[in-house]
């Protein structure tokens, strides 16, 4: 093709050449639409990469703009005096020599009981009362300002000193749920009254102490150290939740890994080419797609139906996570082992090594990093899964943090399930966001510590 | 003694008889300088180690598995006849009675004399059962140990030995995969089963109401045949099918466009940039997209489609199926990318050489050839879509009604799921058992499209290697 085919403008008569042909003028038209063709296709292409990059980038935006406030809630800084003529107690149980050790527990019951039964209200009560000159007349508003669960807070301050007692402290208190949702913004607050959470007076008192700064925006280590709470919204936190996807997670690394690469190392090293091997390599990458509901549903007959395991226990939800995982950390750790040449177990062959020396010795420890990378990303999977959770009962309330794999606890993708149902949307809109925060925080560290792995010990053969 | 510390111990041992073992074979190979000894030192240690727990491991577990029934049907052999007559009270309540009893734990009600007086009695036989076993234990652990001991010489070929057993492991991981087949389809298709006594299968598979009442008062009269409820597949099926669509029209687009601008066009930089920022969909949890469709794409649908006259409700077939959608972004874009680049650069070279523009070459020559590829990677992504539990639950509306309108709320067959076993109803209940009839037809539907998917993809794979 010529200059002037290319650039069908410029070839008129008038330049001295001669006139294009029929067929080349139709050429020269048609290349002109194909290539406007081909700059709308590729045009398209990278509209459709932008789209999609854009999506990640709102995903992520607009769980971060709602979550991000939410990691600080305010919380009101009172002078509270440990008042003796409240406290009421008997001195804190020390174990005797001629005691048991059960005898001593029980004594130690009875008087943390015993604690719990003091009225801390009325402590924070007389706290308010030095920063609120007219509390005295608006008895019940004053006992909305502080979230319930603080009570609890400050029984455990006296339990683990009970020298507090008359003294002064100086306590961050969170405030109520509703506090919170009205300081931010986050209900209109032009609502007449009775569509709105708080009293009049309870606003007032609120937006005078938050401009005094006794009511101030600080970071929420409640969202950490508690566990989930119904009564005291504010002071519900994912302590609970993060330990059981962490014994979960602890079943997983233990079950699904070790036997997920031993199933590999098998596979791909020792097992015959034949009927058999292909129908489990078939049936591996079938249950590697196989919906995890459905795995949930096997725990949910199996293992609490057949084997009676506790409903509700991370150990339940760890088994079934493993099933899940098993797949993929096989895959993995397959894909590992076929990459290292087989020069290197040929050598190890030839030198007098038996299969297993050449296996255990020389190939798995070459395929260690590909093995690890394979392990935490499935580990990373098992952690954001919450369907099967759903069905062996991990969707209940739990108000404790779980203190071992057989206890009663939910877990991280669950717990926010639970909060996005919760019925004050104002604030645990929010609440989720910044629980969806740390759950991609976690799996963003797994993912990279993967990646990382990758690099740093990547061979190339 | 706690299994626990049974473990423990017995690791002990296995530590004990690696360095018996180990001593008594270097001492056998002084003994005899003339003859070389078949393994290393460490053979024979582990040699011992192993035979000194396995035997006792798997009395460990049969035990374990067996005592429990053994020392319940001793007690309830031992049960006063007249309260087994008693009226209200079934066998299996009295015996979870006295085994709450053994254990120490609260039971409902003051517990009567007979019921202590077999309390007691299982708390007796199962501490005979801990010390039976233990002792057991401990002798077999013990003769294995000995003998293993004992037949150290420096013919017996104790790698070998250790070996087999090591590959014995191996195996047994390896049928894990099959076993969790085998237990998903056995127990799914037994309550199944159960489920299809109550209901027969041709009302489940065609009926065109879903609407499971309550099972409030369990078994008792009208239960049978009034309030039942009616359980039809086709509602759900096509809630599923709607929301699954959806995600497809958004997705296989977006998915196909991105992998062809990734593969032919994008410049190395932005390709290696966008591509493990765009596979970071795949690996954000369903319920954080679950959330993101309830509080973020649901009530913007909503309000867009109130702006240009459309009733759009805010959980609904779309919402859902436009988050799946973003999901199955990257399955669609990674799995199409990879077949794109498989696609042998002689085709594309001929096809340029005879002067067709880059885009003909793709649409006419490299997709073609990548079809296959590209007919298993939507069918993979469909099977994820259809089997997707979180997005659905939050953003699909729940309302199981036969209806072909995008704009409305539906609910799928993993919503139901959901529902229904999550709710109060007893376990043998149809209300939860068809939960079990539910999932066999997801699995059988998702194993069909993985099945072909995986062919088609690997007669591809075939063809261009």
């Amino acid at each position: 093709m010529t200059e002037k085919n290319m650039n069908p403008a410029n070839n008129s008569a008038a330049d001295g050449v001669a006139p294009l042909s029929k067929v080349q003028q139709k050429v020269a038209v048609s290349l002109n639409r194909r290539h406007r063709h081909e700059k709308l296709f590729k045009g398209v292409g990278l509209v459709a990469s932008l789209i999609s990059l854009l999506l990640v980038a709102i995903l992520f935006i607009n769980i971060f703009s709602k979550g991000l406030p939410a990691f600080w809630q305010s919380a009101i800084t009172l002078e509270i005096y440990f008042d003796p003529e409240i406290i009421k107690i008997s001195d804190k149980p020390v174990q005797r020599a001629d005691e048991t050790d059960n005898a001593f527990r029980q004594r130690d019951i009875e008087w943390q009981s015993e604690v719990g039964m003091i009225n801390f209200n009325r402590l924070i009560v007389e706290g308010l009362n030095k920063v609120l000159p007219d509390a005295n007349q608006y008895r019940r508003d004053v006992q909305r300002i502080v979230t319930s669960g603080e009570r609890f807070a400050m029984r455990q301050l006296v339990i683990d000193n009970p020298a507090i007692i008359g003294q002064t402290k100086t306590l961050n208190l969170l405030t109520d749920a509703n506090i919170d949702v009205w300081l931010k913004g986050n209900i209109d607050r032009s609502l007449p009254d009775a569509q709105q959470q708080l009293s009049p007076k309870v606003r007032e008192w609120v937006e005078m102490l938050s401009e005094q700064g006794i009511i101030k925006n600080r970071f929420s280590f409640a969202l950490f150290m508690n566990a989930d709470s119904r009564s005291s919204l504010a002071s519900a936190g994912l302590a609970g939740a993060f330990m059981g996807s962490l014994y979960m997670m602890l079943v997983v690394l233990f079950l699904a890994v070790p036997m997920g690469v031993a199933a590999a190392i098998y596979l791909e090293e020792f097992a015959p080419k034949n009927k058999i091997t292909d129908l489990v390599e078939v049936n591996i990458n079938n249950l590697a797609a196989v919906p995890s509901i459905v795995f949930g549903l096997l725990g949910a007959a199996v293992f609490i139906g057949w084997f009676n395991l506790p409903i509700s226990a991370p150990i339940v939800g760890g088994l079934v996570l493993s099933l899940m995982t098993l797949p993929t950390v096989i895959i993995a750790t397959r894909s590992t082992l076929k990459a290292i040449p087989p020069s290197i177990r040929q050598a190890a062959l030839g030198l007098g090594a038996s299969k297993m020396q050449a296996t255990f010795h020389h190939v798995l420890p070459l395929a260690i990093p590909g093995i690890l990378t394979g392990a935490i990303l499935g580990v990373a999977q098992a952690l954001g899964e919450a369907a099967p959770l759903l069905l062996i009962g991990m969707k209940s309330f739990v108000a404790q943090v779980p203190s071992g794999p057989f206890e009663q606890a939910t877990a991280l993708p669950v717990q926010i399930f639970l909060w996005q149902g919760n019925e004050l949307r104002n604030f645990f809109e929010a609440r989720t966001s910044a629980a969806i925060i740390v759950l991609l925080a976690l799996m963003l560290t797994l993912n990279g510590l993967a990646i990382w792995l990758r690099k740093k010990y990547e061979n190339r053969w | 003694m706690s299994n626990l510390s049974l473990i423990v111990l017995l690791l002990a041992l296995m530590a004990i008889g690696y360095q018996l073992g180990m001593v008594r074979s270097r001492r056998v190979a002084t003994i005899n300088p003339q003859q070389r000894m078949h393994s290393r030192p460490h053979h024979y240690g582990m040699m011992v180690g192993l035979w000194a727990i396995i035997p006792a491991f798997f009395l460990l577990i049969l035990w374990t598995m067996l005592a429990p029934n053994v020392i319940s049907s001793m007690v309830a052999a031992q049960l006063p006849a007249e309260v087994l007559a008693q009226e209200g009270m079934t066998a299996n309540v009295i015996m979870r009675r006295i085994s709450n009893l053994a254990g120490n734990f609260g039971i409902v009600a003051e517990a009567e004399p007979w019921e202590l007086a077999a309390a007691a009695y299982m708390q007796q036989l199962k501490s005979s059962s801990a010390a039976l076993l233990t002792g057991l234990m401990a002798a077999i652990a013990a003769t294995g140990l000995f003998f293993s001991y004992k037949k150290i010489q420096p013919q017996l070929r104790a790698r070998h030995q250790i070996e087999r057993t090591i590959k014995a492991v191996l195996i047994i991981c390896s049928t894990v995969a099959i076993l969790t087949t085998i237990g998903i389809v056995l127990s799914m298709v037994g309550e199944t089963m159960k489920f299809f006594s109550f209901i027969p299968p041709s009302e489940f598979f065609f009926g065109t109401t879903w609407n499971p009442r309550f099972s409030t008062t369990g078994v008792g009269e009208g239960s049978l045949t009034g309030s039942q409820g009616s359980f039809g597949l086709i509602p759900l099926l096509s809630g599923t099918m709607m929301v699954a669509g959806v995600a497809l029209i958004v997705a296989i687009p977006l998915g196909l466009m991105v992998a062809i601008y990734l593969a032919e066009y994008a410049p190395a930089g932005f390709r290696s940039t966008a591509k493990p920022i765009i596979e970071v969909l795949a690996g954000i949890p369903t319920i954080v997209y679950g959330f993101f469709a309830l509080v973020t794409v649901g009530p913007f649908l909503a309000d867009f489609g109130a702006s240009i006259g459309l009733t759009i409700r805010a959980t609904s077939a779309l919402t859902a199926g436009v988050v799946m959608g973003i999901m199955i972004i990257p399955f669609i874009s990674s799995l199409s990318d990879d077949i794109i680049t498989q696609v042998p650069k002689a085709l594309r070279d001929a096809s340029l050489g005879l002067g067709a523009t880059k885009s003909e070459t793709i649409r006419k020559v490299v997709l073609p050839a990548a079809l296959p590829g590209i007919v298993g990677a939507v069918l993979l992504a469909a099977s994820r879509a259809i089997g997707e539990t979180m997005i659905v639950v939050l953003a699909a509306g729940n309302s199981p009604t036969l209806t072909a309108n995008p704009f409305e709320a539906v609910s799928t067959i993993t919503v139901t799921i959901v529902n229904q076993l999550t709710g109060d109803n007893d376990f043998a209940s149809p209300q939860s058992l068809v939960a079990f009839a539910l999932g066999l037809t997801l699995f059988v539907i998702t194993l069909l499209l993985n099945v072909v998917a995986l062919v088609v993809v690997r007669k591809y794979r075939e063809q261009y290697e």
